[in-house]
């Protein structure tokens, strides 16, 4: 039982693997894979949640600060105007990006089922990555900030970045070259697309807006295909990744469908990458320009639902699963939320809607389903299943776990529902001439104060993580044989999954 | 799909007919405009910044402005921003060409700022709404932009550009709060912000 829980036929290998390989010799193999993952994984892992509880620390402050705009306001680094982007940029760079790296290093050596080589390119990028994540956040709150949503990181950061990252896509396309060979599973598909989108965005983007800007009316539109295409094409594919190997591997049953992956793969590189323009509707750009963005996310419908159907399908018949396995409960919640967040975001491209919509809270919150609830939900579920094998120690506490899953799912339910609350009442307040501004600000303060609240719940949860995390690399607690899981076996009835 | 190369072309494909489309067209079509002479009154549209002021550009740029106040005004069917009287018409990609970064935004915890210096022309106004907003505009929750000003002591008389501060924010007696250059150049650039000039491609809707 135990063994099959530790690590289930690889259903990504099954098709083409030789008979001859015994479940031993396949264990002993990804034992070794595991290990050889060990340093950059935990690195980049580690160093993510470090920023998680940064980024959750200026959250709180930007978040209280409208509460109660006297709070800390001597000082010109705590200002609201850059503790909010020193925010997004220590949760976009410093923990989701991090966080995503430390995954898809370990699902690329598991897929491409070879140990991974050259990591002192990956520790070497870690490093970058964090010295250009620290420069950038201090350099925001010192006043270097650019003030161009996602991209405020001043140059001396982002070239540091952009170095990192350059390292990492030379080692992606390393590893890809030194695979057994064999099929590519999905979760391959969404890596390597990832890993080849996101240089080409990041250097167009910094190039137009920071290091040679063009003029103003174009740098909207590029601004904008950033930003959007950071969470399309580079968050998505790789929380999608992840989904698409953790549920399975958990479950121990193939994914539903192999046509339904190809769908919703090519039709999200597809109309994803269309995106962008609808974060301008009404603005000072060409109505073919916005129409295109409108379209293609209503297009979105065919991934989203494609990848809805096939998890959906894979988890059918299995979900009393979620009572016990951390894993898939954190991924499952992701997988929902990616659904749901997505199609929100189809909705709020619908100009009559996102006539309400549009300069309000509603949007916050729409981001925090997309980046929290669905991302980071994800990278948690990846993370409890990774740790133990890099570290080869087990989780010490299920209480902790379960009071993580807990804080983060209450919190971010909480957040998202106050904010867009509040927000429909801000954009309908603001649609009406009659309504004086004021009034529109007004009707959001209550809210406001609750997503303060729903921040702390957030907050409490990333401290009991990093807790969690912490003991597992100390290996404190009793030596254990199987995963720790939220109930024990005799707890399960009936079983789950057949032995 | 077992080959690699399938998988590599088709995902540069794909992005780069989104790349050709939302930054080599605005690159080539949304970001080369020239000011346009007014043909009646001879002014250059949109007029050219001064030194303080383009210094001011930077000062909002790095006090993270734009997070709570946009600087567009959208067509008539698209919000009430022409009816809040935000402008004379809807904004255009040529407003913006002296605009790096660009603040288009996308929050309005505070009013749009697009035409904010035809709004408030008053450079006090400014100083004082900066360093103690909710008494200036009560219910207002931007914050005092304090650290941009100086309380210093009144040496002889009063200086000129001391700005007069209400109670619970004045200084105490004999001390007088005075705009560092920071702050002049901030505001500066406020009440620059006036786009309510003509161009060809934007005249004003009918009343």
């Amino acid at each position: 039982m135990s063994a099959t829980l530790d690590y289930p036929a690889p259903v990504a290998a099954s098709r083409d693997h030789p008979a001859t390989v015994t479940p031993e010799t396949e264990k002993t193999q990804r034992a070794l894979i595991d290990a050889s993952t060990r340093v950059p994984v935990i690195l980049f892992y580690g160093s993510a949640i470090f920023w998680l509880l940064i980024g959750s620390l200026l959250a709180l402050v930007a978040s209280f600060k409208l509460n109660e705009p006297s709070l800390l306001n001597q000082w010109g680094w705590l200002t609201f105007g850059r503790v909010r982007p020193a925010h997004l940029n220590a949760v976009v760079y410093g923990w989701a990006s991090a966080a995503g790296i430390g995954t898809s290093l370990w699902l690329m050596a598991r897929l491409c089922r070879t140990p991974l080589r050259h990591t002192k390119l990956l520790i070497g990028a870690a490093i970058f990555w964090n010295i250009g994540v620290l420069l950038g956040i201090l350099g925001i709150l010192s006043g270097d900030g650019r003030s161009i949503e996602w991209l405020e990181f001043p140059n001396y950061a982002s070239f540091m970045l952009f170095v990192a990252f350059g390292l990492i896509a030379v080692w992606a396309i390393l590893m890809f070259r030194f695979r057994e060979p064999g099929h590519i599973y999905v979760s391959q598909w969404y890596l390597l697309a990832a890993f080849l989108w996101f240089p080409w965005l990041y250097s167009t983007a910094n190039i137009l807006l920071n290091f040679q800007p063009i003029q103003g009316g174009g740098q909207g539109a590029v601004n904008w295909w950033y930003a959007h295409n950071t969470l399309g094409l580079w968050f998505t594919p790789i929380g999608l990744a992840s989904a698409y190997y953790l549920i399975p591997k958990v479950l121990g049953r193939p994914i539903h469908s192999y046509y339904l992956s190809i769908l919703g793969f090519w039709s999200l590189a597809l109309f994803y990458s269309w995106n962008g323009m609808h974060h301008l509707i009404g603005g000072p750009f060409p109505a073919w320009l916005i129409s295109a963005s409108v379209v293609a996310s209503v297009m979105m419908f065919i991934p989203v639902i494609t990848t809805a159907i096939n998890h959906h399908m894979t988890v059918r018949g299995n979900f009393q699963a979620l009572k016990w396995s951390p894993t898939l409960r954190f991924t499952v919640f992701g997988a929902m939320c990616y659904t749901l967040a997505s199609l929100q975001g189809i909705s709020m491209a619908i100009p009559s809607l996102n006539e309400v919509t549009h300069f309000t809270h509603y949007t916050v919150g729409h981001a925090h389903l997309g980046l929290y609830a669905f991302f980071t939900m994800i990278m948690f579920g990846a993370m409890y299943y990774i740790l133990p094998r890099v570290v080869g120690w087990e989780w010490p506490s299920a209480r902790l776990i379960r009071w993580h899953f807990w804080l983060a799912a209450i919190g971010i339910g909480m957040m998202v529902v106050v904010l867009t609350l509040g927000g429909l009442l801000q954009g309908l307040a603001l649609l009406d001439p009659e309504i004086t501004f004021m009034a529109s600000l007004d009707y959001t303060k209550p809210w406001l104060f609750l997503r303060s609240i729903s921040g702390l719940l957030l907050t409490a949860g990333h401290i009991v993580f990093a807790v969690s995390f912490t003991l597992l690399l100390l290996k404190v607690g009793a030596t254990r044989n199987e995963p720790t899981l939220f109930m024990t076996e005799q707890d399960r009835q009936p079983e789950p999954i057949s032995a | 799909m077992n080959r690699m190369p399938v998988i590599i072309i088709g995902v540069f494909l794909t992005f780069l007919c989104s790349w050709l489309g939302l930054v080599a067209y605005p690159y080539f079509n949304l970001a080369r405009y020239t000011p346009v002479v007014d043909e009646n009154t001879g002014d250059i549209n949109p007029p050219p910044l001064s030194g303080l002021a383009e210094r001011g550009q930077l000062v909002y740029a790095s006090s993270g402005c734009v997070y709570c106040h946009s600087q567009q005004v959208r067509q008539v069917g698209y919000g009430s921003d022409l009816a809040r009287g935000w402008g004379s018409r809807p904004t255009v990609a040529r407003d913006y060409m002296r605009e790096s970064p660009v603040f288009l935004g996308t929050m309005r915890t505070g009013p749009d700022l697009t035409n904010i210096g035809a709004r408030q022309p008053s450079v006090m106004w400014h100083h004082q709404h900066l360093y103690q907003p909710a008494v200036v505009s009560p219910g207002s929750i931007m914050p005092s932009f304090r650290y941009l000003y100086e309380t210093r002591k009144i040496e002889g008389q009063r200086s000129a550009e001391a700005i007069d501060v209400l109670p619970p924010d004045n200084p105490p007696e004999g001390y007088e709060i005075v705009p560092t250059y920071q702050a002049e150049a901030l505001v500066a650039y406020l009440v620059s912000l006036n786009r309510n000039y003509p161009l060809p491609e934007a005249p004003e809707p009918p009343q």
